[in-house]
Formats: C-alpha cells, structure tokens, sequence
C-alpha cells in the first residue's frame, strides 16, 4: 500500500507536449510510473516517445482510461485543465503548474465539491506526489527516497527533499510523499492527506511539514488531536519571515498575528504533535519515535 | 500586491462605488491646485502603505489655502515607519453622520470570499471583532454563485444599518463584491464606509491587495503599487524574476524553494546569526541565474558573509557550483561563502568547486553546519 499513487496508477499528462512536460512525464515513465497518454489540444494523433497525444480529456478517457492527471500547462490555461479532467471522470488530479491566479484557484475548488466530488486535487503549484518502489508522479528527485513506513505531507517542495534525504539517512524510508502546495487555495489539505495516511496499512508515522501562512497546520493540529492514532512529527518553516512580506510561495504570507510559525508550532505541541526546530531536529524526532521499527520495516 | 488609498479608491468608482472626488499629487503647489479644484474644506492624506497614518500626523483637514500649503510641505516628506510620504491625496471633506466598515477577502480555510459588515466602522475592526464580535457579520459568498442584492441587503440588515440606507449599504457591497471580483482582489476593504448627512453611502478610505499572478489580465494594473517606496533591490529581483525579499540582517541567503530558504533563514536565526535577505533562486536555477543572485546578494552593503543552500531535485548542483565560479570570475566578492550542496549531481558540484578553489568558500556537509560555519564567519568581520 501507499497512498494516492501507485502501481495501478494509470497517468495522463496536460501539457506532455511542452519542454518541462515532456521531460518530467519521461522521468516519471523511466521511474516505473504507468504513463497512458498526453493531452495538448490541437495535437492529438502524435505521440510523446510512443506516449499517445489526445486533444482532449473525454477522448483520453475514451481511449486509455486514466485515472490520474498531472497537470503540467501555463497558468492561464490550468484551471480549464483541471476541470476537464475532472469532467472526464479522472479520479485524481495532480496539478504541478505554479502561478494560477486564487480565484481560479477558488473556481477550481468549488466547481470540483459542487459538480466533480468523486475527483481529489492535488495541488497546484506543487512537487506532486511518490511512491517509492511504485510509482512517481511529478518533479520529485526519486532517488533520494527509499521504500518504507514514513508518510511525508507538505507544503514545500524542497525543504520535503530536505527532510526526507534525513529519514533515509537515518536508514528510514517513506510510504508516499505528498506535496500539497504552497498556494493560497490548494486542492487538498493536510487533514485530507493526514486521513490517507492514518488508513494506509504501510504507514506507521508521518511527518508534516508546514510553513506560514493560512491556518492549514492549525486545522491540522485539531484533526490529528481527534482523529489519529498514528504518530505525527512536524516542522514549521517561517519563523523569522516579517509579517506582510511574501516569501516566495503566494500562500506564505503572515497578516496580522495569524499565521505565524511560533502560532503553528504551539497549536501542534499543545495538541500533542513534536515540532522539530529544524529539519534535522524533525527528521531527527521521527527516527526517534519509530525506533525499533526500523528493523520490521527495513 | 498592495494598493495605496487612492489607487484602490481608483478602482472603487471604476466598479460605481462612491467616493469622493480627490487628486493625487507630490508637490505642495500642485496640493493648493488640486484643493482649489476639489473644493473647500480638503482633507491632505498621506499615501503610504502602512497603517496608522492618522496617528502620525499624515492626515489632516485644511479649511483654505494656507492650511493646505502648511500641511502638504508638513507630510510630503514624512516618514511613517520607515515609509517615505512622496504623494498626498487631496480630497473634499465629507461630512460624517455614521462610520460603517465592509471588507471583502480570501477566507483560505473556507475556500471562499468572506464578505464582512459592520456599523462599527472607523476604528480598528479587530477590536470590533474581539470585544463585540455581535457586531461584525460574516458572509461567505458562493464564488460559483456570486454575491446577489438579496444577500447584500440581508448583511446590511442583520449588521443593523440605518432602515432608511439599507439599499445605499446594500449597493456599496455589491459594488465590493464587483471590485474584488473583476479585479482579482484577494481584500478589497473599506475603513470607514460613511454615511452622509444626505445619506449618501461613501467609502472613505480603502484597501486593496491585488493578486499578482493574474495581473496578465489586468494590464491597466500593472503600474499599480508603491513602487517609490519599494526597496530598489528587491524592484530589481522582480525585473529579473527572482524572488528576493530584502531583511535586516548581515547574512546573505541563497537557496532553492521557498520552503527550504525560509527553513535557512530560521536554521541561521538559530545558530544566532542574522539573514539579510529571502533569496529563492527556484526549481531548474542554472548557472546564469546563480550568477546574477551572488550579484543581487552583495548589492546590499550589509552583507558580511554569504550563504548557499541548495537541495537539488530539478536543480543541479554541477550548475550551481558552475554559476558560483562565473561569479567570482565576474564580481570577485570580498565576503566568505559557506556553500552546502546535496541532491542531483551533488558531487559533480562539489568536486567543480574543490578544483577551482575559491578564496575564502567554505563548504558544508549539513544545513546546521553550514549555518553555524556561515555564523561564525560573519561575525568575523568578513572576508580577509
């Protein structure tokens, strides 16, 4: 098991067409992902290294049947592409592009709830979502992760490299890692993400990474408190980011006292969860907690 | 992005909200101009991005042209903490018979916008929000739906508005709802929405944050913002598409993600040093990039040493150490570097920085190290 993604994945790619596209929907085949097909409108029939183009979500869906999505097109053109998908019956999309304007964004969110509920979204403006050993769908660097009983949730791509790299360090290895996104409205929360994790049998803790902005960890605090019995890690990016500058993700943004690192961090220990201070401190906590089971893991 | 006053106001009556009739001027001559063209009494605003301008002086009410001149010269100039008053507002006085508040944002937990009233206005809605929370009504409005008369006139009368404006309040909020909507505003607020002894409903004041990824469809927006008070380098970082925030501090930061750089900056904060800026030189960074980030870096005099923190995933790290060798070759920095490299091609990039053996660049193994070794140095008193 895993979560999300894996072997019975069956990918197809927005945008497989363009330069990133093309490159990361290969590294995601060459990894062990099953990659069905592309859609670019206006260039169906051509194929991708044997990958078959479609021009639109309803003839993918006709023709290869996928069940997951990664979303790879500008800004301008994602939200359309995410709808799309959704209405063709893709069960989850991945959305990889950074930069959609929020109400598109808020678009996206309400029009999936009211007209699309049996479609989950990941993202956007995120790394996307592996399963070591099972499949890799989006920018993650694979190789860095091995196969095992740690779930990683995040906000930030690289800084879950970061983490991660520790763990495996530590002789450790991860059921799935989620990137969740940094945007103002992602598709799916850490409370989404935490309740795969809590009923995935290959989980045995998971380590949550968060940063400033919104109330995303705090909503995350609570949920865990009622609902898991699994052990969850934390770490908070942010602590010294001043209040009304952007730091680099449109959602890290602190307004006001809310959002602020040292608010997360507090509503997580007050509930329980350990917050490393650093990445090696979380990493270092997490090895901690599962101790012995490394053995029975490994 | 963050609108001054009378650019949001600007907006506002593009989308039939009344406000009153003003000018925007960076002079004391063309301040008396604009007072005689608006009309006597005016009130001269300061247009600064920061809050309590009234508390500082930079509003104020002239009753002719003396009190206008004395004025204008008193706040063009002024600096309201650290924001430099370079344009003032002139606009007619209004007179005031209530001071409502309406605000419309981005509510991120409930995924939609929340429009809120209150009769309360004119004074901090936090405290409003605190003490008589009764009296803050909060809305969500179906984005897919839209904000309809008969919900604007439904918060207008459960917020208690006068019976007799209740269409004016009414009107003012779906005028808002408008400005946030046609606009991509993630806040369009107004602090006080007046009532006039005429009834007239008024926003007199406003605040406006646009969202910067969808400028594209607003291109009449894009010379929006302060941009006389932004600081000159991080203007340059957004002409060259990096995303540099600029900090107190003596350190110079460079990495790859937001989540990564942020999480830098607090690791260094930890080690007991201080970052002089937010630098995210982003996922796929090559060589040229990395060069023209040292460049920005050390264009601020502050910094005494310089960090980079790099975990490759799309990034490699054979590229980073390349753009960091083609700008010693270049700018020749006098400042130590400590320089951590992990992730894709780590080792190609630090065997290419081993041979070149740059004065003064230390490397790391870990983040830690590398913040504690960057710590160090700066307090040294910089490179020798």
């Amino acid at each position: 098991m895993a979560v999300l993604v894996d072997q019975d994945t069956r990918l197809a790619v927005a945008g497989i067409t363009g330069r990133e596209g093309t490159f990361h929907t290969l590294n995601n085949r060459a990894y062990g992902t099953n990659v069905v097909g592309g859609v670019t409108p206006g260039k169906g029939g051509q194929d991708v290294e044997g990958i078959p183009v479609f021009d639109s979500w309803a003839q993918a869906m006709d023709s290869c049947e996928p069940n997951t999505a990664m979303i790879f097109v500008p800004p301008r053109f994602a939200a359309d592409a995410i709808l799309e998908a959704a209405a063709a019956g893709v069960a989850l999309v991945i959305a990889i592009t950074e930069g959609i304007p929020a109400h598109d964004e808020l678009r996206v969110y309400n029009t999936l709830r009211r007209d699309h509920p049996g479609t989950r979204l990941i993202g956007p403006n995120c790394p996307g979502i592996l399963s070591p050993g099972k499949a890799n769908v989006g920018i993650i660097p694979a190789s860095f992760f091995k196969e095992g009983n740690v779930g990683v949730v995040s906000r930030s791509g690289t800084l879950t490299y970061q983490i991660g790299n520790e763990i495996a360090q530590a002789g450790f290895g991860c059921s799935s890692i989620v990137g969740i996104g940094g945007d103002p409205v992602p598709g799916s929360s850490f409370v989404d993400v935490l309740e795969l994790f809590q009923a995935d049998p290959q989980t045995d803790l998971v380590v949550l990474s968060g940063e400033i902005g919104g109330s995303a960890e705090e909503e995350a605090a609570e949920y865990i408190q009622q609902h898991m019995t699994k052990p969850v890690v934390a770490y908070i990016a942010g602590f010294t980011a001043p209040a009304g500058k952007q730091m680099g993700h449109a959602g890290a943004i602190v307004s006001g006292s809310a959002g602020t690192a040292a608010a997360k961090a507090q509503a997580l220990e007050a509930r329980g969860v350990r917050v490393g201070r650093t990445p090696t401190e979380a990493a270092r906590i997490a090895v901690e907690v599962l101790g012995g089971a490394a053995a029975t893991s490994a | 992005m963050d609108l001054l006053e009378y650019q949001g106001k600007q907006l506002f009556a593009r989308h039939g909200l009344r406000v009153s009739s003003g000018r925007a001027v960076t002079s004391v001559q063309d301040a008396v101009a604009a007072a005689a063209e608006v009309g006597y009494p005016v009130v001269v605003k300061a247009q600064v991005l920061i809050g309590g301008r009234g508390k500082a002086g930079g509003v104020k009410l002239a009753a002719d042209e003396q009190e206008t001149r004395l004025h204008a010269s008193n706040i063009l100039g002024m600096d309201i903490k650290g924001h430099i008053v370079r344009t003032v507002w002139i606009e007619h006085a209004s007179d005031i018979a209530s001071e409502y508040y309406a605000s419309i944002l981005l509510d991120r937990s409930a995924k939609k916008p929340l429009l809120m009233f209150s009769v309360e206005g004119g004074v901090d809605i936090e405290e409003v929000a605190e003490k008589t929370p009764e009296k803050l009504i909060r809305h969500h409005i179906d984005p897919l739906a839209g904000l309809s008369r008969e919900e604007a006139l439904q918060v207008a009368r459960q917020g208690q508005a006068d019976e007799d404006i209740l269409e004016g309040v009414a009107d003012a909020l779906l005028a808002l709802y408008e400005v946030w909507l046609q606009e991509d505003a993630t806040l369009a607020e107004i602090n006080p929405l007046i009532v006039t002894p005429e009834r007239e409903v008024k926003a007199l004041d406003s605040k406006v944050s646009l969202d910067g990824n969808a400028l594209y469809r607003h291109p009449e927006n894009q010379s929006l913002s302060d941009s006389e008070n932004e600081d000159p380098l991080e203007r340059r970082a957004k002409e060259e598409g990096v995303q540099y925030v600029k900090l107190d501090g003596n350190i110079g930061i460079l990495g790859n993600g937001a989540g990564l750089v942020m999480s830098t900056l607090d690791v260094v904060a930890q080690a007991g040093g201080a970052p002089a800026n937010f630098l995210d030189a982003g996922g796929g960074s090559n060589a040229e990039t990395i060069k023209q980030a040292v460049d920005l870096i050390l264009a601020n005099p502050a910094v005494t040493a310089v960090l980079f923190n790099i975990f490759g995933g799309i990034t490699r790290c054979d590229e980073v150490a390349e753009g960091l060798i083609a700008a010693f070759g270049e700018i020749k920095p006098t400042v130590p570097f400590v320089v951590r490299l992990d992730g894709t091609n780590d080792a190609a990039g630090r065997r290419l920085l081993a041979e070149a053996n740059l004065p003064n660049v230390h490397s790391a193994a870990t983040m830690n190290e590398a913040a504690e070794k960057v710590v160090a140095l700066a307090a040294g008193g910089g490179g020798s």
